[in-house]
């Protein structure tokens, strides 16, 4: 797993590449969480297009940041999910309550 | 009549490291079965799941040199594949319970409660067993 962040224009946009499991989202959490507190950004974007693996512990990293990011009132959007991810969001019954975009 | 074609097995440490080996390894067991990459995401999903589970519940607060989680693969003729994951810790008080979608005895850990329910959809049945010695998940997965 690797991430990569950018900031721009009140955006803070973070590319996870790799598998998003229980060993590797704390180490995403806490890089988001710090980012949003040093960025305050007016949107925070996941992008996905790398993310090649996500099980129950990546939807509970997306829900608890979906939760975060609404309570503080920034956007939240992710990108270019892969089609296995989409079927666990979907399964979860979540998936119409986030932002999706397929770029 | 379905004979056993092939089988492996591994034990590991109780370590979230291992949920990646515990994908790897399965993924290699099945490379050459002529599996979809959807058929295989499936499978490293439940088998994430059920490591995690094992690692994150069964041996909460217990010391990881000590804790010891065991996978086994079986592939059989009639093209079914059966995942075995067995911990020795400390059990699901309430199977029915820990079955609901979202429920979760680790909300703080920012758990969703959808393990289990992930592996009941992903896999053809699920099987789970548990008594404060232990917790075992068996899983069929139809490979075609
Ligand atoms: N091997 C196990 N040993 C002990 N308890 C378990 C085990 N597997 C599951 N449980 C219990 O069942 C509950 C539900 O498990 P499930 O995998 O559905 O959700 P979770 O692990 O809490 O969250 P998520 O999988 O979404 O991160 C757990 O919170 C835990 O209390
Ligand atoms: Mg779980």
């Amino acid at each position: 797993m690797k991430t990569q962040s950018a900031f721009k224009n009140g955006e803070y946009i973070v590319r996870i590449s790799g598998d998003i499991d229980h060993h590797t989202t704390l180490g995403i959490r806490e890089e988001i969480d710090a980012g949003l507190v040093t960025n305050k950004p007016k949107r925070l974007i996941l992008d996905l297009s790398e993310t090649d693996f996500m099980d129950s512990s990546g939807l509970g990293l997306i829900l608890g940041r979906l939760r975060k990011c609404t309570e503080a009132q920034i956007g939240f959007v992710l990108v270019n999910p892969r089609p296995p991810v989409i079927k666990i969001l979907r399964l979860a019954g979540v998936e119409k309550m986030l932002d999706i975009r397929i770029l | 009549m379905k004979t056993l074609k092939n089988k492996a097995k591994t034990q590991f440490l109780a370590l979230s490291e291992n949920e990646s080996f515990a994908r790897i390894f399965t993924a290699g067991f099945v490379r050459n079965l002529g599996v979809t990459p959807s058929l295989l995401a499936d499978i490293k999903t439940v088998v994430s799941e059920a490591v995690t589970n094992a690692i994150v519940h069964g041996y909460r607060g217990r010391d990881a040199e000590s804790s010891l989680v065991f996978l086994e693969l079986k592939y059989y003729s009639d093209k079914t594949l059966i995942i075995t994951v067995t911990d020795r810790g400390c059990g699901i008080p309430d199977i029915e319970e820990a079955m609901q979608p979202f429920f979760t005895t680790d909300a703080e850990g920012e758990r969703s409660g959808m393990g289990l329910p992930i592996m009941d959809a992903f896999s053809d049945s699920l099987r789970l067993t548990s008594s404060p010695k232990g917790t075992r998940v068996t899983m069929k997965k139809k490979l075609l």
